[in-house]
């Protein structure tokens, strides 16, 4: 029988691959933005399965709170990533010193 | 015994395409594997009767935010090559931290099932109500607890929709673009004007 646990070793797992994939590609900011969107499913899966086996909805709500802000997340970070290439003719983020902050 | 099944498929089938996610060598397979993982996690929460999520992450991940990524990667002219140049180098690192979390997640998986942790228990306010579909509850909830919740959601995505526009939008030279205000704004004095030429004379314009 699938319990929470499963569920949460799932969610923990992508998580972690997340992290992952940011430190790996500290480069290309695209994929940098697929692992966040990778972080929040993590959280989405763990919202939703504590959700249904609690018996209360308001997990169900948050995840789609969630939801809405990765999807204006993602609008507004590729929007930066198309003007940063327009100035600079490339997408390493690694050395991003232009403001020199 | 199908349900088993079925979330190990999917289990499996998320967390490998997540990992060709964050491994893979062209951004667009990236982008591609990304859908397979919604998909297959929007599985995972069909299994546990939360159907209006998973069809939300569908419509919204596979619909519109895989679609701008794909726009992204495809329209701008990028040397993948270039970008994975540290890729190795990273490595160690990455799965070093990687460990560690991993690591404190299992920890605090452990604490919550050595009962150490005190949960807490629904005080039955956000229940599902009885004899209706998910979807009947949810919208209960979102239209009635939550209302305030769900306009600032609503806010947030025009927020963020102005946003976009404004950093992508870019005034270009070479267009002659209708400006409506200004055609409004002109009026028959100023536009036109009134000569007597002489005759055998021309007219100055």
């Amino acid at each position: 029988m699938i319990g929470i646990e499963h569920y949460v070793v799932v969610s923990s797992i992508l998580f972690v691959l997340g992290v992952l994939g940011i430190f790996l590609n500290r480069k290309n900011v695209i994929v940098i933005l697929m692992a966040i969107e990778l972080i929040l499913l993590a959280v989405n899966i763990n919202l939703v399965a504590f959700s249904a086996f609690l018996g209360d909805l308001t997990g169900q709500i948050f995840a789609m709170f969630v939801l809405t802000v990765a999807a204006g997340e993602a609008a507004i970070g590729l929007a930066i990533l198309v003007i940063y290439f327009r100035g600079r003719g490339s997408i390493a983020v690694d050395d991003v010193n232009r403001m020199r902050g | 015994m199908i349900q088993l099944l079925a979330f190990y498929l999917f289990a499996t089938l998320t967390i490998a395409s997540a990992v060709l996610v964050i491994m893979s060598r062209n951004p667009v397979h990236s982008v591609l594997w990304l859908i397979v993982a919604f998909f297959n996690a929007a599985g995972l929460m069909v299994l546990v009767g939360a159907e209006f999520i998973a069809m939300l992450l569908v419509i919204v991940y596979v619909g519109a935010v895989a679609v701008l990524f794909l726009f992204v990667v495809m329209m701008l002219d990028i040397d993948f090559a270039e970008l994975r140049a540290g890729f190795i180098r990273n490595f160690p690192l990455g799965i070093l931290i990687a460990l560690i979390l991993l690591a404190e997640l299992v920890l605090g998986i452990g604490a919550i099932r050595a009962g150490s942790l005190e949960l807490g228990v629904a005080d039955g306010s956000a229940a599902p109500i009885l004899d209706r579909s998910n979807i009947e509850s949810i919208g209960a909830l979102l239209y009635g607890k939550y209302l305030f919740l769900f306009e600032t959601a609503g806010i947030i995505l025009l927020v963020a929709m102005v946003g976009a526009i404004v950093l992508t939008h870019r005034a270009r030279k070479d267009t002659r673009p209708q400006d409506v205000s200004r055609q409004v704004r002109r009026r028959p004095e100023e536009a036109t004007v009134n000569v007597k030429p002489e005759v055998g004379k021309g007219v100055q314009l």
